[in-house]
């Protein structure tokens, strides 16, 4: 079963590298940009075909290690 | 008082930890590789800077969930001192152990420079050598050093006296909330901090003010 994890930062979390990007794209003449947040995409390949089990399974490895739930939020995509 | 320091993958401030606190102690520290299972009987456990897997994930998140991990939590809880400079902040916050997180830094620059650090609380063990209000020098080189933590977070480690460490003199190099360059857990025995105290241990080095945070510590331990 083929899973996306999807790590944003939350809401309020001042984003460098996404202002920076931002600033870029405004270079190549895109103005009507209102802001451009960063985030990270993991494609997760699991053995199992019971898909609350792969969900409940990919909740726990967000929390403990994929995002950091200081800064992060997480959203899974089961295909 | 006798002391671990514990060696990552990409652990490159390790040797500088060993040097100061064997000058400051008179002890040789003891070496723990990231996995093994537990660490020795000591008055100090420090995890070093540098860039343990490569900064892979997010700074300190691999290194965080090493074997060691889990006694390091344990010594923690029991009331052990633990120290985390630079890399090894990250990899504290990462584990829980400290409060807030390190992002990126505001200019996205690598950062590698002298900064004025202010020593806002010295009832502690890691600063009680220090005036209050002291402010002193100390090198910093880091990517990673944008300390940040919610309001309420913030709100609580402020309240609480846990911020021992500020930026001073308009020299916050890396647009960290409230200034913030070291801040410790609730129980006041684990302590993160960006700047590189073990760096500033001999006069030949250019300063003695690293000492001052060693020798408070040690004094502790007497």
């Amino acid at each position: 079963m083929k899973a996306r994890v999807i790590v944003t930062l939350k809401n309020g979390v001042l984003d460098p590298q996404g202002k920076a990007i931002e600033g870029a794209l405004g270079g190549l003449g895109f103005n009507d940009i209102d802001s451009v947040r960063q985030g990270k995409v993991f494609d997760v390949e699991l053995a199992s075909t019971d898909k609350d089990a792969a969900r409940a399974e990919l909740e726990q490895m967000c929390e403990k290690l994929l995002a950091n739930t200081v800064i992060e939020n997480y959203a899974i995509e089961i295909a | 008082m006798k002391t671990a320091v514990i060696v990552f993958p990409g652990s490159n401030r390790d040797r500088d930890m060993f040097h100061a606190l064997e000058l400051i102690t008179g002890t040789r520290p003891q070496s723990v590789w990231h996995t093994d299972s537990t660490l020795p009987d000591v008055d100090l456990v420090v995890v070093p800077g540098g860039f343990s897997y490569g900064d892979y994930l997010r700074a300190g998140a691999i290194a965080a969930r090493s074997p060691i991990l889990k006694d390091l939590v344990a010594k923690a809880d029991s009331g052990v001192s633990v120290l985390g400079v630079c890399n090894g902040f990250q990899i504290l916050t990462e584990a829980g152990l400290l409060p807030g997180s390190l992002m990126r830094n505001a200019n996205l620059h690598f950062i590698c420079k002298e900064v004025m650090m202010e020593t806002v609380n010295n009832a502690t063990r890691f600063s009680s050598k220090f005036e209050k209000g002291q402010v002193w020098r100390c090198p910093v080189a880091h990517h990673d050093g944008n300390y940040f933590a919610d309001p309420e977070t913030l709100k609580q480690v402020e309240d609480n006296g846990q911020v021992i460490f500020r930026y001073a003199d308009g020299t916050n190099p890396n647009g960290s909330i409230n200034d913030i360059a070291g801040v410790m857990n609730a129980n006041g025995n684990v302590l993160g901090m960006m700047p590189h105290p073990e760096n500033l241990v001999e006069a030949l080095n250019g300063g003695l003010e690293g000492r001052i945070l060693f020798e408070s510590l040690l004094d502790q331990a007497a």
